[in-house]
């Protein structure tokens, strides 16, 4: 098939320039791609690329440092904003971001995810919370409703059993160190283009000094969830974002 | 003479004037009995204000080593200390640093274990530092000072062997030799690199930011592909052979004409040297081999003293027998190898090893 | 030259610091010296003891189980330390807080009101160097100028405003030490 020649003027769409050639090993309906997309539009726009530094987790989105075409350290798991720490103390002039799911960041990570916050690091967690371990499985995380079946809770999750879930962008907003705390999803169109709006103040905050950023993305696993991406999209709607609300949690300056 | 600064100073004290004046670009680290001096030292010295290192405490040794696996990705001159226990929750990054090659400094003031044991000095951790300690083939550059000048020396060695090889060094000390104070000259203040220099030295693989650079740097470890990891594996086993073939290091003291060797690193060295002395006086013909990398360890001078006829070993260590396994290797069954140690934090005195010698070896 | 010192009593005697000083002194004049602390829960409150080596030559062992001098602030270091004084060495203690004074006849024997001196002159701080003070005057092993120096060395500059107190100590203590045996 012949390709055929979009003139300029006719094009409304691209693949961001920061997005690489690498095919994604996503699997269809995941969001991980689309919050991808929005980081390295945001980059670009923001002129950061020369000036980037991410750090990618251990989790489904390990693979990370294919996509985004900028300088990655590939953590340990749940280590990352211990790692980022030490990078943006070492490069203040720097944009850094941490990428990490639920396992990563609020079980195994969330020592390290607290400390920084609490100091007040100078830098963003983008925080993907599909309430599942998607690369091992689809095993229950910290983030797993309840009632919710995985394959750990195959019979659901039940809180005598398996505790409860917790809202790790709620308690981080209890940190003086925390300045700018969001959730969001990229469930809808609509959200992605809040959810970008919400990327892009974080680095500004970051960039500002202004203490540590979050934006939590509520966000699908069909082949954990085991349902079709249009199931997933509507079984978020329905069930997630009850127990994980959206919106601007806390926006403010760092205490005098 | 002038210039010379001599100080009195533990040897923990010396580990953070040496990374101040060698120019460390970041310290990060977490209380520990009996090292705390080292951040205490750091915090109190300011260096954020005079060579704009950095020092941050962390909030457990597992985030200490992990920022300093972050601020040795982007090519930065970066350290920390613990001791034992700190040290076993630091395996696990100590295992990526190697895989990634990143050069930096890990510290281990050693205290007797296992578990929570004791915080007077050991030398338990040898296993750990020559033999793995986290998970996968893999080494780290384990240099054992024997007096405070060596802890103040080796800062800056460590370091530079770090960034030549690309691999983590470990200063292998103990609580006796952090809590010692002896005299220690101190060298002059050098210069951190500039951000030129290190996109000059690390721009090749560190992640710095691109800056100019086409291709971005990924520090990783993770290669999924078995041809992949096997070739990663391939290269750093051959990096720790030129290793091994280049930066031995050892000290010998008598063994020109020994009958019998004390084989001793770090405090037990020191120990050791004074009963060599003790051995002479009764007219036995002992000498001593301290190593001082205990990876790469020094086989082959073992090996020789064995071929000439040495008629037995002694590894001495604050341990029930760790680097006896290494003495063995080097005299390749050729002679016999004793061991004697002490556990606890109990530190024997030169007469005792002369004791044990006689018991050992001189029936 | 070597010498080979324990000095030992209550944490917050002046322990370390006295063997700081006495190692500092060394360096001054240009001996090797070492200083080997018990370290740890004995720190805080508990017994205290240090371990100085002072030598022309380069010091082997910084461990050692046997003492040219021994310098004795409570019983239990009495208890723990007189017997490891060698044969013709020397024990020097403060009477205030022995209660079985050394039995051993084969050791030279000094004592120094130490505590007592230091409090009656209402400078009870002083005691660690009026101590120094007498076993200097025992074993001059160091010139009193390097002792001087040493002393300024091992004190933050902030205590320096001090430093006359305690170089009067140190010669008070010469006077006032008294050999028992």
């Amino acid at each position: 098939m012949a390709e055929v020649e979009i003139k300029v003027e006719n094009l409304v769409y691209a693949k961001p320039r920061l997005i690489t050639d690498t095919v994604m090993h996503y699997c269809p309906g995941c969001s991980h791609g689309t919050v991808h997309k929005l980081i390295a539009e945001v980059i670009d726009e923001m002129g950061l690329e020369g000036k980037t530094i991410a750090v990618s987790p251990v989790g489904c989105s390990v693979f990370a440092y294919n996509y985004i075409d900028v300088d990655w350290i590939e953590a340990a798991h749940g280590r990352a904003c211990a790692v980022a720490t030490a990078v943006k103390r070492l490069h203040p002039q720097h944009m850094v971001f941490t990428y990490q799911g639920d396992g990563d960041l609020s079980a195994i990570g969330t020592a390290e995810t607290i400390h920084a916050a609490a100091r007040g690091e100078n830098i963003v967690t983008v925080f993907i919370n599909n309430a599942i371990y998607g690369m091992t499985g689809g095993q229950m995380s910290p983030t797993t409703l309840l009632g919710m079946k995985t394959a750990t809770t195959p019979y659901g999750r039940d809180a005598g059993l398996n505790g409860f879930p917790y809202k790790v962008s709620d308690m981080l907003a209890h940190l003086d160190g925390v300045t700018y705390i969001t959730r969001q999803s990229v469930h809808t169109p609509a959200n992605v283009r809040k959810c970008k709006k919400a990327i892009r103040k974080a680095f500004e905050n970051s960039l500002a000094g202004n203490g540590y950023s979050m934006v939590e993305v509520v966000a699908t696993c069909s082949s954990g969830w085991k349902l079709t991406p249009v199931e997933a999209n509507k079984w978020l709607e329905e069930n997630l974002l009850s127990v994980y609300p959206l919106g601007d949690i806390k926006c403010s300056n760092l205490p005098k | 003479m002038a210039d010379r600064e001599v100080k009195l100073m533990k040897g923990n004290e010396v580990i953070a004037h040496a990374a101040v004046r060698c120019g460390c670009d970041g310290y990060f680290g977490y209380p520990i009995t009996p090292q705390s001096e080292v951040m205490e030292t750091l915090m109190e010295l300011k260096p954020w204000e005079t060579t704009g290192m950095v020092v941050l405490q962390a909030e457990s040794e597992v985030s200490s080593i992990n920022m300093v696996y972050g601020g040795a990705a982007t090519g930065k001159k970066v350290m920390t200390s613990s001791s034992s226990p700190g040290v076993s929750l630091m395996s696990e990054g100590l295992s990526y640093l190697a895989a990634c090659e990143l050069p930096c400094l890990v510290v281990n003031c050693q205290r007797g274990g296992p578990g929570l044991g004791t915080i007077q000095p050991s030398q338990g951790d040898y296993f750990q530092a020559c033999k793995g300690g986290g998970h996968g083939d893999y080494h780290l550059i384990v240099l054992a000072p024997a007096s405070v000048q060596e802890m103040y020396d080796f800062v800056e060695l460590g370091f530079d062997l770090a960034f030549k090889y690309r691999i983590p060094s470990m200063l292998l000390a103990d609580g006796a030799i952090g809590q010692m104070m002896e005299k220690v000259v101190l060298s002059p203040q050098k210069p951190r690199r500039s951000d030129e220099q290190i996109v000059q030295e690390c721009g090749s693989w560190a992640a710095h930011g691109k800056g100019g650079r086409k291709q971005r740097n990924i520090v990783t470890s993770l290669f999924m592909q078995p041809d992949e990891l096997e070739e990663v594996n391939n290269h750093l086993q051959a990096k720790y052979r030129q290793i091994e073939a280049a930066e031995v290091r050892y000290e010998e003291f008598m063994c020109d004409d020994a009958e019998y060797v004390l084989v001793a690193f770090g405090l037990s060295a020191r120990i050791c040297s004074a009963t060599v002395e003790m051995a002479r006086e009764e007219g036995i013909k002992l000498g001593l081999l301290r190593p001082i990398t205990l990876y790469p360890y020094p086989y082959e001078p073992l090996k020789k003293m064995a071929e000439r006829g040495v008629k037995g070993f002694m590894s001495v260590e604050l341990n029930t027998g760790q680097m006896i396994e290494d003495v063995r290797l080097a005299v390749e069954g050729q002679t016999p190898v004793a061991h004697y140690g002490r556990t606890g934090g109990i530190i024997f005195n030169p007469e005792s090893v002369l004791e044990a010698l006689k018991n050992n070896l001189l029936k | 030259m070597k010498e080979t010192i324990i000095i030992a009593g209550f944490g917050g005697q002046g322990v370390l610091s006295m063997g700081k000083i006495l190692a500092y002194s060394g360096i001054m004049q240009d001996l090797e010296v070492t200083w080997m602390p018990s370290y740890g829960p004995e720190m805080r409150g508990g017994t205290a003891n240090v371990t100085v080596i002072i030598s022309d030559k380069r010091i082997s062992s910084p461990i050692s189980d046997s003492y040219d001098t021994a310098i004795v602030l409570n019983q239990q270091s009495m208890d723990k330390f007189e017997s490891k004084v060698k044969p013709g060495g020397v024990l020097i203690y403060d009477t205030n807080g022995i209660t079985q004074p050394p039995t051993r006849t084969d050791i030279e024997i000094y004592t120094i009101d130490a505590a007592a001196e230091s409090a009656r002159m209402g400078q009870a701080k002083m005691f660690n160097t009026m101590i120094l003070g007498g076993y200097l005057s025992v074993k001059p092993i160091v010139e009193m100028e390097y002792v001087m120096q040493g002393l300024k060395k091992s004190l933050p500059e902030r205590a320096w405003k001090f430093l006359p107190q305690n170089e009067a100590a140190i010669k008070h203590g010469a006077q006032i030490i008294k050999q028992v045996q």
